[in-house]
């Protein structure tokens, strides 16, 4: 081991402005997304708040309601029950605990116990830190959405989409809203002034926007001015995009607007995600320096 | 210009709003070289090795370290530190040996992860998960994640605070070991004896300011170092410092006083310490 450290002869170096090599940014980003997801299901409390939340809520909301609606009739004739209503809502409100609440919450705490001092005197580079926490959350709401379509299959005998053009939706709502709300969860961690208050701050904000946003309530049962607050925020938007996954066309007729409006989905979520990587970028801090 | 000392910090300041908690502190730390800033809680010893360490910027003053000014040190220069922060990190999820292996992944040249394991004395604890273990071998695991990535300059920020003696001692043989090596250290304690015993040279930090710095035996002034020679007789309790200390037994002996409680003392580091304590207080 001493034969790497210099002697009088050691070179000086300057310090270099140049970025490290992208393999390297990638490579280390692949160290950091293994580590933060064996991390993530190691904390029990994240894995139930964040992780099997919806999955708690979709039966608690298919089995309460199992005996009303029908909430929508598909061309086969068949109704949509409660569970096949809940679904797409529960999968929107996943996305948005995956990244803002979990990441948002996580990342407050790590401020706070010194978790970032840490990396920051290493030589991890930034990019890579950002890669392991998309990661994570790429990682765990992959597994998250394969968990609620199996419970709403097999438990509650919701008919899933048998057309590629749906699953395809699915993905691309799944992956723009939750790059999203990745992006915002890490900007928002900069919000609590410690990590205790963490919870306090950023769970409040996701259960608002969970509640006017069409994940418990139909959307078209708020009041108007509720529905266009609402309409400002990503949330609506994802959940508006997996309903049109999930539910029959002649549903699209309830929206506000009567259509599913995929472009507008595409359009808000995109700006959501730009919002949300300059936030992220302009914010983000290893420490609180000289707090 | 022979050898460039890895560390060198001159008339350093550091101001938050309008309270100032250094004023202008000046030290080098040779190549190799193991330099204890010594000095009571919040005399500026944590704040100097922030900012060097590049978690603080200063307020004025000159810094480098390795050749680089901490404030624009990029992850080239960060990979030639080790840091060991004052606080220990982390929820400690994972295992000693998961920990020390992540972080060694983040170093381009790192140590074999099972040796350091084994350095710091937790090869029995290596799949034992971190939030498990006492907190003097978390703070083993705070070194074994600082010396991982074989640093040339090792940052130690009063690492043996809520160690036991025994814990003490043999974190002590590590350090040793690592100065053997060849590591250039940089260590905070308010342990006197730590100093004495680790370090080539020490700072002695108080108020923000170093106010003296030498080899541990050569602390303070001459004066300071004289040794004391204590004794209590009828008129009460004596305190007196003598270049001959025989000779004033002797006398006091000759004097055929009754005397009781008799000692003589060659100051210790810290004697020469509270010294200085005392002297900045009263200035």
């Amino acid at each position: 081991m001493s034969d790497v450290r210099g002697g009088a002869a050691a070179p000086t170096t300057r310090p270099r402005a140049a970025s490290p090599g992208l393999r390297r940014v990638l490579a280390l980003g692949g160290v950091q997304v293994r580590h933060e997801v064996r991390t993530y299901f190691r904390a029990g409390d994240t894995v139930f708040f964040t992780f099997l939340f919806p999955v708690v809520m979709l039966a608690i909301f298919s089995t309460a309601f199992s005996a009303s609606g029908p909430y929508g009739v598909r061309p086969d004739g068949s109704e949509v029950d409660a569970a096949a209503y809940y679904l797409p809502g529960m999968i929107a409100a996943g996305v948005l605990l995956s990244g803002v609440q979990g990441l948002g919450v996580e990342i407050a705490v790590e401020r706070s116990d010194g978790t970032l001092k840490r990396l920051a005197g290493t030589p991890l580079p930034v990019a890579s830190w950002f890669l392991g926490k998309l990661g994570q959350v790429v990682t765990t709401s992959l597994l998250q959405v394969a968990l609620l379509l199996v419970v709403a299959a097999v438990l509650f005998r919701v008919p899933l989409p048998t057309d590629a053009s749906s699953w395809a939706t699915l993905g691309w709502v799944w992956l723009l809203g939750l790059a999203g709300s990745a992006l915002l969860g890490i900007a928002l961690s900069r919000l609590p002034r410690t990590g205790r208050s963490a919870t306090a701050v950023i769970v409040p904000i996701a259960l608002v926007l969970q509640f006017v946003s069409g994940v418990y309530l139909p959307f078209a049962q708020l009041p108007t001015w509720l529905q266009q607050v609402a309409s400002a925020f990503p949330l609506k938007w994802l959940a508006q995009g997996m309903r049109s996954v999930f539910l029959p066309e002649s549903s699209a007729a309830a929206e506000v607007g009567g259509s599913w409006d995929l472009a507008g989905v595409a359009l808000w979520l995109a700006v959501w995600l730009v919002a949300g990587a300059v936030a992220a970028r302009l914010t983000f801090r290893w420490g609180r320096r000289d707090a | 210009m022979t050898s460039q000392p890895v560390v060198r910090v001159r008339d350093l300041t550091k101001a938050y709003g309008r309270t100032t908690t250094l004023h202008g502190v000046s030290f080098d730390v040779a190549r190799g070289e193991t330099l204890a800033l010594l000095g009571p809680n919040g005399a500026g010893k944590s704040t100097t090795v922030e900012i060097l360490e590049g978690h603080r910027d200063r307020t004025g003053g000159e810094a480098t370290v390795l050749g680089v000014d901490p404030r624009v040190g990029g992850l080239d220069w960060k990979a030639r530190l080790g840091i060991v922060l004052q606080t220990s990190a982390e929820q400690g999820t994972s295992t000693v040996r998961e920990q020390v292996a992540h972080v060694a992944a983040l170093y381009p040249r790192p140590r074999d992860v099972d040796e350091v394991v084994a350095a710091v004395g937790l090869e029995a604890q290596a799949r034992t998960r971190v939030r498990a273990l006492s907190g003097g071998q978390r703070r083993r695991v705070d070194v074994a994640l600082g010396i991982v990535g074989d640093p040339e300059l090792l940052f130690l920020d009063e690492p043996t605070t809520g160690f036991d003696p025994e814990a003490r001692r043999s974190f002590w043989g590590l350090i040793r070991s690592l100065r053997e090596a060849g590591t250039s250290i940089l260590l905070t304690t308010h342990y006197l004896d730590e100093a004495a015993q680790l370090s080539d040279r020490v700072a002695v930090v108080i108020g923000g300011r170093v106010v003296a710095e030498g080899r541990p035996d050569e602390l303070g002034s001459a004066e300071s170092r004289t040794p004391r020679v204590r004794w209590t007789d009828a008129a009460g309790r004596h305190d007196e410092r003598t270049a001959d200390p025989g000779g004033l037994v002797a006398r006091l002996h000759g004097a055929g006083s009754e005397l009781r409680d008799l000692e003589v003392v060659r100051p210790s580091l810290e004697d020469v310490y509270l010294d200085l304590v005392a002297e900045a207080a009263a200035s």
